[in-house]
């Protein structure tokens, strides 16, 4: 007869050995490091080329005095093109991906995206209204910003009437007022003037990062760096909240506070992003998982993890979206095609790092 | 007093769960709740833990009137344990046993070294050490269960509640984590737990408090209180109850299962005396 040698708790029979763990400080270096070399091949590629030199020279003639051999075109496109997209999209693509992971850890559910509160239909709405409007760039980025805020807000309060499960009664709300602001922009497409409107409500729809200018990065800066921050320095919390609301409490931890503070800074990044970028789906779904399977579900380390690979992720696809073909394709068609293989490759995969 | 319940009396909307619940319990006791399900054992535990703030009556621990505290406070004075269970997302036990520690530091930093030698000191405590880097999820539901009560330890409360923590457990991890809380106590900890087994009851515990609807049924020691009578007043099945080993442990059997057994036995003492006679 086999008996356990030591005489302590034995473990299942099915123990399967786990994946040998890269160290945190490794992954995160690594994750910085691949970045930066991102953001410097974002900068050369395009339809105007631009080495690295000139490159170089254009960004040391700020300090140092360079005789200038470039053409002053190409320091324009450096400057108030490119830049501005390059920081935008990697923005944009930590914000959405700090919200997926936000949001997974206090709804308990891994399936959760920054969608879920119907932060994007709102914000589809209000640009589809602006656009009918006809408003220009601003105006949009305002009114979808201000009806995403707002489409979560009406989710909120009329979840707290919803008798029952709270938090369950949280997302059915989500999925009840994306479906009616959903209805509201079909609605809105419908009576758009088909030759200029509905193209533009169209092409807002599939979300795009052309036409970023420094203008565009400082209107959705602020609400992100707020966002963020708060994200950032209450991660390890999350942990608490994704164990329940009762356990939390015993914890030491006021949970329905706690939550609140996460959605609000959740919602606000998710609402400037969408504002300035219109629907890029997957990334906030997608991200936080791959970063689940380097670092773990640990937030201390999953925050952050997430917030880099989304930055990576988004500014990869958005140099497709404007390299690939001769006309840009939507980013947002981008980030389905690639994030829908690789979430099956994920969850078919799945080798988790405990 | 560790813990004292005065005229608790508890309602979900018109529906009275508990009804002027009294008791007591002391400094390093061990007390087993018992009663079958939907009695109100839960319920109990919420209040005391303040979960549930909305009832009349009074809950002292440790002579702190817990009736306004804050949720920090009340994590302070109070640890849970509840059944081992499986969380949507799985952190490594070290992880797990660390979050005991969110009521000690502020709510924007991670835990630092005083934190993870708390952590460590627990696990090493319930000889959990080795399962550091393993997957929550991963391991045995005991394991599990002796992981969610180093996560009490950590939380630096002299008192512990535990929701049933046997149930779902193998035969040997039960009898494991029993003999660990009955070890706490030896140390100071004040303990109140949840059982279904009245035999689990009487070997583990000081004190046996039973509930019947939302009532104390019956407040003593476990050889008052285990006994044929009152567990068929709590769960409404025939038992017969034998002593054994000087009364330090007692079976539990359903009466119909030895029916015909008791015959058998008294005919073959009577057999037997007949036999010695006749010879």
């Amino acid at each position: 007869m086999q008996t356990s040698e030591t005489g302590t708790i034995s473990s299942n029979k099915n123990r399967v050995k786990p994946r040998r763990r890269i160290p945190y400080p490794v992954i995160i270096i690594s994750l910085s490091i691949i970045l930066v070399a991102v953001i410097m091949l974002s900068v050369f590629l395009g339809r105007f080329p631009i080495t690295p030199i000139e490159l170089l020279s254009i960004l040391f003639s700020k300090i140092f005095p360079i005789d200038q051999f470039w053409t002053d075109q190409m320091e324009k496109i450096l400057f108030n093109v490119r830049l501005p997209r390059i920081v935008l999209a990697c923005l944009v693509g930590c914000c959405l991906s700090a919200a997926g992971a936000t949001y997974q850890g206090i709804f308990q559910n891994p399936m959760a995206a920054p969608d879920i509160l119907g932060a994007t239909s709102g914000a589809a709405f209000g640009a589809a209204l602006a656009i009918l409007n006809r408003g220009n760039s601003t105006a949009i980025t305002i009114s979808a910003f201000v009806f995403s805020l707002l489409s979560v807000l009406l989710v909120y309060f009329v979840s707290q009437r919803a008798r029952g499960n709270k938090l369950l009664g949280l997302i059915l709300c989500g999925i009840i007022i994306s479906s009616l602001f959903s209805a509201s922009t079909s609605y809105l497409k419908l009576v758009a003037d088909p030759s200029d409107q509905l193209p533009a409500i169209t092409y807002w729809l599939m979300g795009s990062l052309s036409g970023t200018t420094w203008d565009t990065v400082s209107m959705a800066i602020i609400p992100m760096a707020l966002g963020l921050v708060v994200l950032y320095l209450l991660r390890w919390r999350i942990n608490v909240l994704t164990l329940g609301d009762q356990e939390a409490r015993t914890m030491g931890i006021n949970a329905t506070q706690l939550r609140l503070i996460m959605i609000v800074s959740a919602t606000l990044v998710t609402a400037a992003s969408v504002s300035v970028s219109g629907m890029i789906g997957w990334v906030g779904l997608v991200i936080p998982h791959l970063a689940r399977m380097l670092v773990g579900n640990n937030y201390k380390y999953l925050m952050p993890a997430t917030m880099l690979f989304g930055a990576i992720f988004l500014l990869i696809v958005d140099n497709i979206s404007r390299n690939l073909l001769q006309t840009e394709i939507p980013i947002g068609i981008l980030t389905a095609f690639i994030g829908a293989p690789f979430f099956v490759y994920l969850i078919t995969k799945r080798s988790e790092v405990y | 007093m560790s813990i004292c319940v005065s005229d608790l009396s508890f309602s979900y909307g018109d529906a009275r769960v508990l009804k002027d619940v009294n008791f007591s319990v002391g400094e390093g006791e061990l007390m087993s709740v018992v009663g079958p399900n939907g009695v109100g054992k839960s319920t109990l535990f919420y209040c005391l833990l303040g979960i549930f703030d909305n009832y009349k009556g009074k809950i002292s621990i440790k002579d702190i009137d817990i009736k306004n505290l804050g949720v920090q406070e009340m994590a302070k004075l109070i640890a849970y344990v509840p059944q081992s269970h499986f969380p949507s997302f799985n952190f490594s036990v070290f992880d797990m046993v660390l979050l005991g520690t969110s009521v000690q530091i502020s709510s924007v930093s991670t835990p630092g070294k005083k934190q993870i030698q708390l952590a460590e000191s627990a696990m090493d405590r319930l000889g959990i050490s080795h399962l550091r880097e393993r997957g929550y999820t991963k391991i045995s539901g005991g394991e599990r269960q002796l992981a969610l009560i180093a996560r009490a330890l950590v939380q630096q409360t002299n008192v512990l509640i535990l929701d049933e923590p046997t149930a779902n457990l193998d035969f040997g991890n039960q009898i494991r984590v029993l003999e660990q809380i009955r070890s706490l106590t030896k140390e100071g900890y004040t303990i109140i737990q949840s059982t279904h087994n009245p035999e689990q009851a009487f070997m583990y515990s000081d004190r046996v408090l039973a509930m019947h609807r939302g009532r104390i049924l019956a407040d003593g020691s476990p050889s008052e209180i285990v006994t044929e009578e009152l567990v068929h007043k709590l769960y409404g099945v025939d038992v017969k109850i034998k002593s054994l080993y000087r009364d330090k442990v007692r079976v539990c059997v359903p009466e119909n299962l030895i029916k015909e057994e008791i015959q058998y036995t008294s005919f073959n003492i009577k057999s037997n005396y007949q036999e010695e006679v006749s010879a």
